[in-house]
């Protein structure tokens, strides 16, 4: 099984690699003066007035948990569905069972309103 | 076997590098990135154990969801950087205490292991066409239905307690109605006055 | 393939080859292998931004790039040399580090998850089982660059492309895992050569039809995913002028350029794999067509057949971008969690439900 893996790592490194050559030839064949004005971020034209990274509404968060929870519900799917032959009827209910479940908080959520952008 | 061997230690080397660094780092974002290189690695030493699926589900969950939460949090939290180094020091007993446990732990499951006899044989090659999914499918929703269902009851939970941390609802925001506007029909809106152009005297 | 390599080179040259060692051997043509695949995709990337704006440039009754070359066809690399001559600016507030590194993570995952890809039954880099487990875990990593990239700019307008980017990938992502999870109902195997042979047998055996509504749901959050338009808010250059890219410049914004259409070119082969059948031919089977030897080509999968569905995508991307105007945020994030989720997870219900009775491909359930 390793020996199928081994050109997945050789093909990151290549990747990386290429990237890592671009930039490279970026930074030694693109030259050009650099001076105050042109390496200050970008503030539509006048000065920035503070540091640029700010707090950000909890929303953000509250998705980043939620991505995780339906992620993990992705990843206990995953060997089921290629198990379907195999685990039979008993697999089918405790598969629907288990979406059962999660579909009730899925429907909190959204009674919450914790999936609304206003 | 010794070019497995190579790999092995390059990737437990840098596992080991990036979980000091992890720790050490100055810059909070710099310690969830190595943070995530940590996983990789581990995911690799994992994949070495022939533990497929949850080699690459280390990488999806855990990687993919979980480090992009830290970053959320650590970018946008304004981390005190010298009051996180002085709790670095305050903290270090507590931690080491911690990492002294688990080694203990670690050997005596070692201990247990070698007592039965079948940790150094290393491990068996799965045959060709094993799928390790398939494996872990055919076991989990039949014989271990019980823990799975409880895993859902767990996330189920999770859902709620996020929620309920972190939903507030903002007073004062003005929202669009969207069925208010497009319900609006213009008898609603204008009257239209019939009337002479001009006052007759 | 050996036969074919030694009718090519003298003879000297493949004793020499055959007197290395095995490992050293496996790791030339695993390189060689790589190599190819990796410049056929970014020739493919650097023409499509060609087709781009020669498609949107038809559609808006322009005539698009038509100076370089003939009919402009060396537009492309000129683009490259230009880009490459450019200064690369990294912002003085800036975490120089960070902002060198992210266009990398987000160009490794786009490259890397070719790996898996077949091109035709032989073609693939790494035969593994888990290939459609591997397929998600790298796209979800994907987003490291874009969020990297905009807290190491340290400016206003890349933080908040940044965010909104991160927050959309984040909920498209999970439709797409739903989706996908459909296929494998329908597949019972994680390896994509063996998702493509479950769909061997001419085009009414592609998931294409008994999975409509997960492709449907597949391929816009594939659009999302790439934030390409319309749901480019990340970008949404009217409102936060480029989002998370907005301080770079030259080669690295080269990167992050090859990054999204080596993504999107990702998202269009994997579509085609998934529902339309990968590398198989739509006429596998008609067994007539053999008879008219003119025809007879038509009924062989391979290659050709991948890169015809993957430019029927590609072409979609751009038609998408030339006929609607951008999604509002708000209507982004109810598409993907209110839309898309109930969609597939009531669609896995109905697979469920269809494998319990025996109807359709998911018939192999016992017990």
């Amino acid at each position: 099984m390793l020996q199928e893996y081994l050109p997945i790592l050789i093909f990151l490194a290549i990747a990386a690699g290429i990237g890592m050559l671009l930039l490279a030839l970026g930074f030694l064949i693109g030259r050009g003066q650099k001076d105050a004005e042109k390496l200050s971020p970008y503030e539509c034209g006048f000065e920035a007035f503070d540091d640029s990274r700010m707090k950000f509404d909890v929303r953000y968060y509250l998705v980043a948990i939620l991505f995780i929870i339906f992620d993990l519900e992705i990843a206990f799917l995953f060997p089921w569905a290629v198990s379907l032959d195999t685990v039979g009827k008993f697999g089918l209910i405790s598969m629907g069972l288990f979406l059962a479940i999660l579909v009730v908080g899925f429907i909190y959520e959204w009674k919450k309103g914790a999936l609304e952008w206003d | 076997m010794l070019f497995h061997s190579i790999l092995f230690y390059v990737f437990a080397a840098i596992m080991f590098g990036a979980a000091l660094g992890v720790v050490f780092s100055r810059n909070p974002v710099h310690s969830v990135m190595l943070l995530v290189l940590t996983f990789f690695n581990a995911a690799v030493l994992w994949l070495m154990a022939e533990a497929e699926f949850l080699a690459i589900v280390l990488v999806l969950v855990y990687v993919g969801a979980v480090m992009v939460l830290f970053l959320f949090v650590v970018m946008m939290l304004d981390v005190n950087v010298e009051a996180a180094k002085r709790g670095l020091t305050r903290y270090a007993p507590f931690g080491i205490a911690i990492a002294l446990l688990m080694v203990v732990e670690l050997m005596q499951l070692i201990w247990l292991r070698s007592q039965v006899g079948d940790t150094v044989g290393g491990f068996v090659p799965n045959p060709e066409g094993y799928s390790n999914t398939k494996a872990l499918g055919s076991v989990l929703y039949t014989e271990h239905v019980y823990a799975f269902e409880i895993a859902a009851v767990i996330l189920l939970l999770a859902i709620i307690a996020a929620i309920t941390l972190t939903m507030r609802k903002r007073p004062g925001l003005k929202v669009q109605n969207i069925a208010k506007q497009v319900g609006v029909r213009a008898k609603d809106r204008i009257r239209v006055v019939k009337m002479d152009a001009e006052k007759k005297s | 393939m050996a036969d074919f390599f030694a009718g090519l080179v003298p003879g000297f040259v493949w004793d020499i080859w055959n007197s290395l060692p095995p490992l050293v051997q496996y790791l030339t043509v695993t390189v060689w292998k790589i190599l190819f695949l990796t410049i056929g995709v970014i020739l493919i990337v650097a023409f499509s931004t060609y087709f781009e704006r020669k498609v949107i440039g038809s559609m808006q009754a322009r005539v698009g790039p038509n100076r370089v070359g003939p009919l402009g066809l060396l537009q492309p690399f000129a683009d490259v040399i230009k880009l490459l001559i450019k200064e690369v600016i990294v912002p003085s507030q800036s975490s120089k580090f960070l902002f060198v590194v992210a266009p990398l993570l987000s160009l490794t995952p786009a490259l890397a998850t070719w790996a898996v890809i077949p091109l035709n039954n032989w073609y693939v880099i790494a035969d593994i089982n888990a290939g459609l487990l591997y397929v998600l875990a790298l796209t979800s990593v994907g987003v490291y660059g874009v969020i990297l990239a905009g807290w190491a700019t340290n400016s206003k307008y890349a933080l908040l492309g940044a965010m909104r980017s991160a927050a959309q990938i984040v909920a498209y992502e999970i439709a797409m895992g739903f989706a996908l999870v459909g296929v494998l109902m329908a597949s019972g195997s994680l390896n994509l050569g063996a998702i493509v042979e479950a769909q061997s047998g001419g085009f009414s055996q592609w998931f294409l039809l008994p999975l409509l509504p997960l492709f449907v749901v597949y391929w816009i959050s594939g659009v999302a995913e790439t934030n390409r338009a319309p749901f480019d808010v990340a970008e949404g250059e009217s409102e936060i002028v480029a989002g998370f890219h907005v301080e770079y410049s030259g080669v690295a914004f080269a990167v992050f350029f090859l990054a999204e259409y080596a993504n999107m070119v990702l998202i269009s082969t994997l579509t085609a794999i998934f529902f339309l059948g990968g590398w198989a031919s739509p006429f596998e089977g008609w067994t007539f067509l053999n008879d008219i030897s003119w025809l007879a080509w038509l009924t062989v999968g391979g290659l050709p057949w991948l890169f015809a569905k993957m430019c029927l995508f590609m072409y979609t991307f751009f038609w998408l971008r030339a006929t609607f105007p951008r999604y509002r945020y708000d209507q982004i994030m109810r598409l993907g969690w209110k839309v898309f989720i109930p969609v597939t997870i009531v669609w896995i219900a109905v697979e469920g439900a269809m494998a319990w009775f025996h109807i359709g491909p998911w018939s192999g359930l016992s017990a």
